[in-house]
């Protein structure tokens, strides 16, 4: 008890045997468990991701080198045009024995016996079957080489381009693997003296479908892809953006804006294979547009972004302060005025953020153009979004099935060539909201 | 006149008749612009519109109206015989019709000529010009295919006059309104908000087309199987959709379907929940602001990442490290290195599906447990309470509607994800419970029944709507209840 | 013992307040929001079984100086306490003291009612689980019944126990939440401006329930209403600007302070 005689200040005192026990150990067991799963539960989150990423460059960065085999092509016209006929029928140039004209040249800078057959074919066969293709571009755009010899840059086959850049493993027996020993000679032999190379791989964006991998690119996709985009853009941002003012700034609160709002956000949870149904159905068999068309494509992925872009335009104009708008209208300016004059512009960095974002996510959507048909072998860039044509990531899901390792590594390449692009948007879209941003 | 030819004369009608409102409202005000009601832009606005709009909403209706008016037209004007052959005949040799009529307008009249007399081979003519019949001509075909052409030149050509025509009566209408009180920005407002009103339809013309195009090619497909085959068979087993084979050959059941697409997306969520809530948690509650800002945006990426980069890492990299780690495992233990799990199975496809979900379920609980009022934290802190008996005891259970509701969403994700599935869980359609071994979902038939040549009259390709339909339905029920639950949620803590 | 008889605290009321011994003992303490500095070197004791009221126009640090002596300010970001706060003889910021078990001994009441979204006899019982107080179910009840008892809130609800708190009226639902912290069993508790968001009926309730809790607690009162200091308080202490003006008996405070600013703001020149 207290006593109250002194009158100095006293401290209450509290003897340490009446102290409660609390379980405090025990609760901050419990109190480090639960943060140690939190903690891994993030680690493993980040961990897939390294994982994921690093299976995708490891397999992938290969991809943007290619093995090449510069020869002195003779185009000799014995081979080509042997009747001289190219001025009178030009069809000469098309179908003419080209692939003849890599093994002279290969025999030639190998000191091989052209009537050792087997030996010579495994030596042509180092080169892509491509070739032929090349050189008759080349003959066709001017036939005035024939009869000249120009040093001229082959693709190498994908497997000697796999054994070149290390991996195929040489020491397992040779009937095991797809490259003989000879050619694995060759392949050295020619690389010393600088014939053969490892250089820049160009192909993987220019080059369209190919059934060889060392000619196979993504450049035709790459194309589909940016007319889809384009149109994307020019759709759904000034109909998300018009919508988006309707139903914020001049719909009545009533049960039809309502039930607009929840199907909007429904809409932006409809699995994206559901927008593919929706366009085969009423783009390509009601409406009769051209399957695998770019035009048919965009339409879809538009339908699928525009509740995103609501979304986010909604929530933008949602934080442009009441002030603002009091303070137009109270300068007389209509309502349409005081929101394309005041509101839209500071609403747009949020809106702009929202589009790209919708935009990325449209550039990786597969699901919906597998539908409408994209899933196209096409080699010929498509001159208008009407035409045939392919896109990224259809492009990827087409590669990843196929079998051949060279396909794992343009698949990986591809992969890597898409997400590129999506960090460009993605950061374009972090950059946009910093710089933009404002605290009201 | 071709289309985009007239589009661009409208275009300049509009332009000039901008200009002229412009000018008009100029010279009616006397120089005093203040007297004028609206400003000369919106006068100028006004006309325009007036110009254009009526003349394009008729192009528009034109250009839908009159091919159906000419396909019927010309239909009707094939030889009897044809048309008591039934409506895919007619509609095969209209087609012909067509071809031929285009390749006519590549021919010059005197080859035409020559076809028309028959000295001619007509498909070979047409070929030769680039475009292939399907069969040998029919002489009733030239006729059609001139009645055709012809129909379609005056068309075209009326169609352009009257346009033009609305286009400038529009503008002389709307430019004799101009005058100083003339109220034309309220008019111009008018239309702009009519326009607003037109671009926020069109989210509900997106669901009504969902509905209607699945409805009716799905209602199709029931009236080829019946409704009770397909919702409660067994056996999925199509066959080959040969090419006029037609019939009902093969067995339509959902079942095993929906049992493979609710076993990936429930393995899914297994991974996805504790990982993706317990980060939410973190987050939320104990992590430092840097930690924050690094560590949610890194796992955001996981969420940006495209689901065909999520099939083929599970293709190449996730597949094929169970299947060996599990011949490993079984030759450790039993010496008999064969592996037991699958390449393509529940397992790879839920764990990668998994992966992909977990950003979605962190983002949706942290948001929903960051709008947890810090008094309830305050309020159980100040009582002595740890930092995780307030989250188990206070913040989780005050936050749980709002949880079930973000995992209900989830959940919907996961039922209509289709590219990792499709690269990582097989297509076999088995109703069975080893998560082990491959299954098949709802999604990853509908690519397969739809990639490939398509037939819109053979059941095996508008079984793909009925699924579609099926997998519409599931996730609109989840998402509209999970929206509710979310939105009452945010209510009661506004 | 801490809890001091009946008789006893009256004795203590006859004496004069400063001969009672002083529970926390605030010594230069000083509070940084950041960079911002919230209170200046206060030294600020707080006496035994008696209301002490915190006064002072908004801003000037009084509810600053509150979440320091059960350490609430650990929870926000960037802010950091120098200087010494003991509560018996246990700095409390000492680095062996642990503020889980601190806050079991120094409880508080927020400015706006926040019961926990569960009923009323769990909101009660959260405190005596959590710190394992109470080893029965039977135990459990009892303390619910007495803390609902204290805070003259039992026969309002004690036939609807199970329904939730957050279906109570605002008072009942700050009574609720002076229940949940006498839960505990603290020996101090302390409240921040708990009738502000009250109507005047249930705020004199509240006032009474202050008032009887002294013979068992020592309660910190932060208030913006001088006469509520008045109505409950036995010492006031005025804050100014992050300053403590002046700590005095609240008698003496409100009939004659010392400091001319005390003065001012009691006249309502500023505040």
């Amino acid at each position: 008890m207290t006593e109250f005689a002194s009158p100095t200040v006293r401290v209450s005192t509290r003897p340490a045997a009446s102290r409660r026990d609390i379980g405090i150990k025990r609760r901050y067991a419990a109190e480090r468990r639960f943060r140690a799963f939190g903690i891994s539960a993030i680690s493993i989150g980040l961990f897939f991701l390294a994982v994921l990423l690093w299976s995708v460059v490891s397999k992938g960065y290969t991809a943007f080198q290619q093995t090449t085999i510069t020869l002195p092509i003779e185009f000799s016209e014995k081979v080509i045009d042997p009747k001289n006929e190219r001025a009178t029928d030009p069809k000469q140039l098309y179908t003419a024995n080209y692939p003849l004209l890599v093994r002279e040249a290969l025999v030639k800078q190998l000191g091989l016996d052209p009537s050792k057959r087997p030996l010579v074919k495994q030596a042509t066969d180092m080169v892509s079957a491509s070739a032929r293709t090349q050189l008759r571009d080349i003959v066709v755009a001017d036939p005035s080489v024939i009869g000249r010899t120009i040093p001229v840059t082959l693709l190498a086959e994908a497997n000697i381009d796999s054994a070149f850049k290390g991996q195929i493993d040489l020491s397992v027996d040779e009937t095991k693997r797809k490259v003989k020993d000879e050619q694995v000679a060759w392949m050295n032999q020619l690389a010393e003296v600088g014939v053969l190379k490892k250089s820049f791989n160009t192909g993987i964006f220019t080059f369209g479908a190919s059934s060889r991998p060392e000619a196979a690119g993504v450049g035709v996709a790459l194309l589909g892809s940016l007319y889809m985009m384009l149109i994307v853009l020019v759709l759904s941002l000034p109909i998300g953006v018009a919508a988006s003012i309707y139903l914020e700034e001049f719909a009545p609160k009533n049960r039809l804006t309502d039930l607009i709002e929840v199907n909007i956000n429904n809409l932006a949870a409809v699995p994206s294979i559901v927008y593919g149904l929706l366009g085969l159905a009423v783009f390509v068999n009601f409406a009769g547009m051209p399957r695998s068309a770019a035009l048919v494509g965009a339409f879809v992925l538009t339908l699928m972004t525009l509740p995103t872009i609501i979304i986010a335009t909604r929530a933008a104009l949602k934080a442009v302060p009441p002030s603002i708008r009091s303070a137009a209208l109270g300068l007389g300016a209509s309502k349409m005025q005081t929101i394309f004059h005041h509101v839209l512009p500071l609403a747009m960095p949020g809106i702009l953020t929202g589009t790209i974002i919708g935009l990325a996510h449209a550039l990786g959507e597969t699901a919906p153009l597998l539908l409408i048909g994209m899933v196209a072998f096409v080699v010929d860039f498509p001159g208008s979004p009407l035409e045939p044509s392919t896109a990224l990531p259809v492009q990827i899901y087409m590669w990843a099935n196929e079998a051949e390792r060279a396909f794992v590594e343009r698949t990986s390449g591809a992969i890597i060539i898409l997400l590129i692009f999506l960090i460009f948007m993605n950061l374009g879209a972090i950059l946009l909201r910093r710089r933009f941003e404002r605290r009201w | 006149m071709s289309t985009s030819l007239l589009l661009l004369i409208i275009a300049l009608i509009g332009f000039i008749a901008f200009l002229a409102g412009r000018a008009r409202s100029f010279t009616r005000s006397a120089g005093k612009l203040a007297s004028l009601h609206s400003l000369p832009g919106y006068h100028g606005s006004y006309v325009a519109i007036w110009a254009m709009l009526p003349a394009l909403l008729l192009l528009a209706v034109w250009l839908i109206v009159a091919p159906i008016y000419i396909d019927y037209t010309v239909r009707s004007s094939l030889p009897e015989p044809v048309q008591n052959q039934g409506a895919a005949t007619v509609q095969l040799a209209l087609g012909q019709v067509k071809s031929v009529a285009a390749g006519f307008g590549r021919l010059n009249a005197d080859e035409i000529a020559a076809i028309e007399n028959g000295s001619t081979n007509m498909r070979e003519a047409l070929a030769a010009k680039g475009v292939a019949l399907a069969g040998e001509g029919e002489p009733y075909m030239i006729q059609s295919a001139q009645q055709f052409n012809a129909m379609r030149q005056y068309s075209r050509w009326l169609m352009s006059a009257i346009v033009l025509l609305v286009s400038v009566a529009g503008g002389l209408f709307a430019i004799r309104n101009i005058d100083v009180r003339f109220r034309a920005r309220n008019r111009v407002e008018r239309v702009m908000l009519g326009s607003l009103i037109v671009a926020s339809s069109i989210a509900i013309l997106t669901t009504v087309g969902i509905v209607a195009s699945m409805l009716s090619e799905a209602g199709r497909f029931f009236t080829m199987v019946p409704p009770f085959e397909f919702f409660f068979g067994t056996v999925w087993d199509p066959r080959f959709a040969g090419a006029g084979s037609g019939g009902a050959s093969g067995q339509f059941g959902l079942l095993p379907l929906l049992a493979g697409t609710l076993y990936i997306a429930f393995v899914a969520m297994l991974f996805a929940v504790p990982i993706g809530l317990f980060a939410a948690i973190y987050m939320a509650e104990y992590a430092s602001p840097r930690l924050r800002s690094t560590a949610k945006p890194l796992l955001e990426v996981l969420a940006g990442i495209p689901t065909i980069v999520y099939g083929f890492f599970a293709l190449v990299t996730v597949g094929p490290f169970l299947r060996d780690i599990s011949a490993q495992l079984n030759g450790l233990v039993t010496g008999n290195y064969q592996n037991f799990i699958q390449a393509q199975s529940v397992i790879t496809a839920g764990i990668v599906m998994g992966i992909m979900l977990i950003p979605f379920v962190s983002s949706l609980s942290d948001d929903i447990i960051t709008q947890v009022p810090r008094a309830l934290r305050d309020g159980s802190l100040g009582l002595g309470a740890t930092r995780s008996e307030t989250v188990k005891k206070v913040i989780l259970p005050a936050a749980l509607p709002g949880i079930v509701g973000a995992l209900l969403l989830t959940a919907s994700r996961a039922v209509g994800e289709t590219m990792i599935v499709v690269l990582a869980a097989g297509v076999a359609a088995r109703m069975q419970l080893n998560p082990l071994e491959p299954m098949t979902t709802v999604t990853v038939k509908i690519v397969n029944q739809l990639t490939g040549d398509l037939e819109f009259t053979s059941p095996q390709t508008l079984v793909a709507f009925a699924l579609g339909i099926t997998l519409f339905v599931i996730t609109l029920g989840l998402n509209i209840y999970a929206l509710y639950i979310v939105r009452k949620y945010r209510e009661q803590y506004e | 013992m801490n809890i001091m008889s009946e008789a006893a605290v009256e004795k203590a009321l006859d004496q004069k307040m400063n001969t009672v011994p002083y529970k926390m003992i605030g010594n230069d303490v000083s509070v940084y929001y950041g960079e911002k500095r919230a209170l200046f070197d206060v030294n600020l004791n707080i006496r035994e079984n008696t209301v002490t009221a915190l006064i002072g126009p908004s801003g000037c640090g009084k509810s600053t100086f509150l979440r320091t002596l059960n350490r609430m300010n650990d929870t926000i970001e960037n802010c950091r306490v120098t200087g010494k706060i003991t509560l018996d003889e246990d700095d409390i910021y000492d680095p062996s003291i642990d503020v889980v078990e601190l806050r079991a001994r120094v409880g508080m009441v927020f400015q706006k009612p926040n019961p926990f979204p569960k009923s009323i006899y769990d909101n009660v019982s959260y405190g005596p689980r959590i710190h394992g107080l109470a080893r029965t179910k039977a135990e459990l009840d009892e303390v619910v019944e007495t803390s609902l008892q204290k805070a003259g809130l039992w026969n309002e609800v004690k036939d609807r126990l199970q329904e939730p708190g957050t279906g109570l009226s605002g008072g009942q639902q700050q009574r609720l939440c002076i229940a949940r912290a006498v839960a505990v069993s603290p020996e101090v508790i302390l409240m921040d401006e708990p009738c502000s968001a009250l109507d005047p009926i249930a705020t004199a309730k509240v006032e009474e329930l202050i008032h009887e809790l002294r013979a068992n607690f020592t309660i910190v009162i932060v208030t913006h209403s001088m006469q509520q200091a008045a109505r409950v308080s036995q010492r006031t202490a005025m804050f100014h600007l992050g300053n403590l003006v002046e700590e005095n008996d609240t008698d003496k405070m409100f009939t004659n302070p010392d400091d001319q600013r005390t003065q001012d703001y009691i006249m309502g020149r500023f505040g």
